[in-house]
């Protein structure tokens, strides 16, 4: 028995020592090995720039100066030196406008309807695109902007669940303190006086027509539209 | 918000639209801007370097001033730009801060100069990035810690005594500094020598010594001379008795005396002598009267008060106590796992010396040291390859937290030699102002005995001296005309003082305009003399042109009262005025925040420095300070 012990201990040891070396080796065995792999990753990061098309383009493309367009890309570029905002930038950048309330959700649907080539981050011209729309479009084309907004799927029908998320998220960007207080029912509330104004053919979903239609019937609709037109 | 913020926001604007559709009620109207739309680029120019950056991008901050209408106050019209007399190497990292949003700290820039260019544009530190924050703190926190330890340091040492002090406090301030009086120096070397003599019988009793007469056997010193060595030790246990009663007597608060590590060691060190004279002397408790011998060298911390090195190795070992502790923790649990390991493997051999696992241990922190005594060797193969392995990782698990401890003791020694050094340059800054000082009013005599002499003042004042000179002098004139009082160099001064008798001390100046009041009044003319001669030379400022000095200045005179300025006319060398008081520190008020150009102070050859409030004076040189000090107008 006891030089089984002795043999067992010394079983043992030589052991602890083979383990302990292997160790060392896999030190630097797997390090040569997976050097590749950072390398890899690190060109990976860097790829992602964009420059964005020229001045003339752009100016034809929308409607807005080339002093406009350069103080808008100025801007831009400050903010974003790689050239494109994706999503999680976009959503710190717009929940600074709303600090009693979480933006994030709306933020997203809004992400979303200026990523027009949805490829999940907005470049300087999806930018200017969409602000040539809203600060000097027409009519037409903002209603259609707005209902590209509403249309969380893009299939060309506003539902009842989408108008709800919209709602919802809009009455997010409130926050809890407000007068009167809100109460769970508000936004589902607010979407059936939406749908009861839009929904002419009461199908339960709004199209782009009708839309349009109920919206230039609306007065006070219209009139609101020319309110931003001189914010740049 | 932050400012790249702002340049989102006409998006989030027209991203309103999409709520038009949806509102429930009316929109409201939106802001009128009638400001131009079109963006401009404005000229910056400081110190020669011109930056040039859009007017948008200073807007973004609106509450610094850059960013608001306060830099109109620099506004050049002829070259149609802003100039600021600053450092063009900081602004560099201002205006970076208008246009990314983000301050970072220069590293090799002085965090005191950073502190006072963020002042000047009105940016808060607050806001400096993440990425040199930690930076920017540890070093402001240095700084810090430097200013109020040499401020402390200063205040503490060679304070002079409050004039009504107890003996008590007397006595205790002797004993914790011995260099402030000549009976506490004797003191400390005394019980130093003493504490010496007792180690020293301590170690040489044991010191086998030639056999007395008649006797093979040899003895130890201390058995053969009992009598010296005991007569030795009774003479050392009562001074240090007496030396521990006396700092008792005279601490300020006898609880905490009685708590602090120095007490604890005095005591240790003298009690065993007592106990053994209570003891009696017999064979049972002669053991533990020897074991109480044991106790007297604790005698040889009592060095510590003696000795800085020792102090601050004491400080060094108590600020690493986690990593002592780590250390001690570390090392239990790998010398009980080797123990038990190595105790296993040789249970079986012949003759092992392992006998137990507590037996082994001994063993293993031989090897883990990397002693290596050899009185306990393995002998199978497990235990060797164990062995190896235990030394091995001792020598690791040793030195990690070596490094630590020794930065750490590297750190407080420096510490202290860098207090020893300022204490040494504050008397050489001290000399040099002093100097400069005496300077100033050297040329202010001289000024007026010419102007004595002749009565053509006018010819005088072509003399090179500065359109600066000729107000600062023509103010000092003005003051002792309203006083009614002159002043004098301290020669003369102290001639009047010697002939006038006490008297004087007694008679106000009446044409003083307002009294500072009886406490300037104090006893002792003469006596107080020298100390008044030295604040008369600190009053007559015109320090040494460098800005550090100026500063220096500030900082002494910050110390001393601030009073109004007719105590100068203390100064005059009136007989019916002599202002013969203590509180000359008071003179330091008048003239202190004159800085004059080189041509005055022969022993400067400094370039004058700008002042930091330009705009006061035409030659912007005077620094205003805003204690009761004159101010120099170039009126």
């Amino acid at each position: 028995m006891v030089t089984m012990n002795l043999e067992g201990l010394e079983m043992i040891a030589v052991l602890v020592v083979v383990v302990l070396f292997v160790k060392v080796l896999e030190q630097f065995g797997l390090l040569e090995a997976g050097y590749d792999d950072s390398v890899e990753d690190e060109l990976e990061l860097s790829a992602v720039r964009h420059r964005p098309e020229g001045l003339e383009q752009l100016e034809a493309q929308t409607r807005f100066s080339r002093k406009e367009l350069q103080i808008l890309y100025r801007g831009f570029k400050n903010e974003c030196p790689s050239g494109v905002v994706n999503e999680e930038t976009f959503k710190d950048i717009y929940s600074q406008f709303f600090p009693q309330g979480d933006a994030s959700t709306y933020a997203h649907f809004l992400f979303n309807a200026f990523d027009t080539d949805h490829n999940g981050s907005v470049s300087f011209e999806d930018f200017v695109m969409g602000l040539s729309i809203l600060l000097r479009g027409t009519v037409q084309e903002k209603l259609n902007w707005a209902f590209n907004l509403y249309d969380i799927n893009k299939d060309g029908y506003i539902t009842k669940e989408e108008m709800l998320d919209i709602m919802k998220a809009i009455y997010d960007m409130m926050g809890k303190c407000t007068y009167p207080v809100l109460k769970e029912e508000t936004p589902r509330q607010h979407v059936e006086v939406f749908f009861q104004k839009m929904d002419k053919n009461k199908d339960g979903v709004v199209t782009i027509d009708e839309f349009i239609d109920c919206c230039q019937n609306d007065e006070n609709i219209m009139r609101s539209m020319h309110l931003f037109e001189n914010v740049l | 918000m932050a400012a790249g913020v702002a340049t989102w926001l006409p998006f989030a604007r027209a991203a309103a639209v999409g709520w038009l559709p949806l509102a429930k009620k009316t929109m409201p109207k939106p802001p009128v801007d009638n400001s131009s739309r079109s963006d401009e680029i404005l000229y910056v120019n400081v110190s020669g370097v011109r930056f040039q950056t859009w007017k948008n991008t200073l807007d973004r901050y609106p509450d610094t001033l850059l960013g608001s209408s306060e830099k109109e106050f620099f506004y050049n019209e002829d070259t149609q730009e802003y100039f600021f007399d600053r450092d063009p190497e900081m602004f560099r990292h201002i205006l970076n801060f208008y246009r990314t949003g983000k301050l970072h700290y220069p590293r090799h820039e002085c965090i005191q100069a950073f502190d006072e260019e963020l002042a000047f544009y009105g940016i808060v530190p607050e806001i400096i990035g993440d990425c040199c924050m930690e930076e920017y703190r540890d070093r402001k926190k240095e700084n810090q810690e430097r200013l109020a330890e040499d401020t402390e340091a200063n205040e503490a040492m060679d304070a002079p005594l409050p004039p009504h002090s107890t003996s008590r406090e007397r006595l205790w301030r002797a004993f914790e500094n011995p260099h402030t009086s000549t009976m506490a120096l004797v003191f400390y070397y005394v019980t130093g020598f003493f504490i010496a003599v007792s180690v020293i019988a301590n170690v040489v009793e044991t010191v086998p010594c030639r056999p007395p007469k008649g006797s093979v056997k040899e003895l130890p010193c201390g058995e053969k001379y009992q009598l010296a060595f005991f007569c030795m030790d009774t003479a050392c246990v009562l001074i240090f008795t007496f030396e521990y009663l006396m700092r008792l007597f005279a601490a300020p608060s006898r609880c905490k005396f009685m708590r602090s590590v120095m007490s604890v060691i005095d005591v240790v060190a003298i009690m065993p002598y007592y106990i053994g004279l209570v003891m009696p002397e017999n064979e049972d408790v002669s053991g533990a009267f020897v074991t109480l011998r044991v106790f007297r060298v604790f005698r040889i911390f009592k060095f510590s008060r003696h000795s800085q090195g020792l102090r601050i190795l004491g400080y060094t070992l108590k600020s690493c106590a986690s990593e002592l502790g780590f250390l001690l923790f570390s090392l239990t649990m790998a010398i009980i796992i080797f123990a038990t390991v190595m105790f296993y493997a040789e249970k079986g051999t012949k003759g092992s010396t392992f006998t137990s696992i507590p037996a082994s241990f001994w063993y293993t922190i031989v090897t883990m040291t990397t002693l290596g005594y050899g009185d306990m060797v393995p002998n199978t193969i497990a235990g060797k390859i164990f062995g190896s392995i235990c030394s091995l990782s001792g020598v690791l698990v040793i030195a990690l937290p070596v490094p630590v401890i020794v930065s750490n003791f590297s750190r407080i020694y420096h510490q202290n030699q860098r207090a020893d050094k300022m204490r040494a340059q504050q008397k050489v800054r001290l000399a040099r102002i002093r100097m400069a000082k005496k300077g100033t009013t050297n040329a202010f005599l001289q000024y007026k005995e010419d102007r004595d002499r002749d009565s053509d003042s006018t010819a005088l004042c072509v003399k090179n001296k500065s359109a600066f000179e000729h107000q600062h002098h023509h103010l000092l004139h003005c003051l002792e005309k309203t006083t009614n009082h002159e002043f004098t160099d301290e020669m003369t001064y102290s001639e009047l003082c010697m002939t006038e008798s006490v008297g004087f001390r007694t008679s106000r100046s009446t044409s003083l305009s307002s009294q500072q009041g009886a406490q300037n009044n104090s006893t002792g003319c003469c006596p107080r003399r020298a100390r008044r001669r030295a604040a008369m030379r600190l009053a007559n400022s015109t320090v040494s042109v460098s800005r550090g000095s100026v500063q220096e200045l500030d900082t002494l005179h910050v110390k001393t009262t601030s009073i109004p300025p007719q105590t100068r006319s203390s100064l005059n060398a009136q007989a019916d005025d002599l202002k013969l008081n203590c509180g000359e520190q008071d003179f330091t008020a008048a003239i202190i925040s004159i800085p004059t150009p080189p041509a005055n102070t022969p022993d400067e050859s400094l370039p004058p420095s700008p002042a930091p409030i330009p705009g006061i004076l035409r030659n912007t040189r005077a620094t205003a300070y805003t204690h009761d000090t004159v101010k120099i107008s170039s009126l």
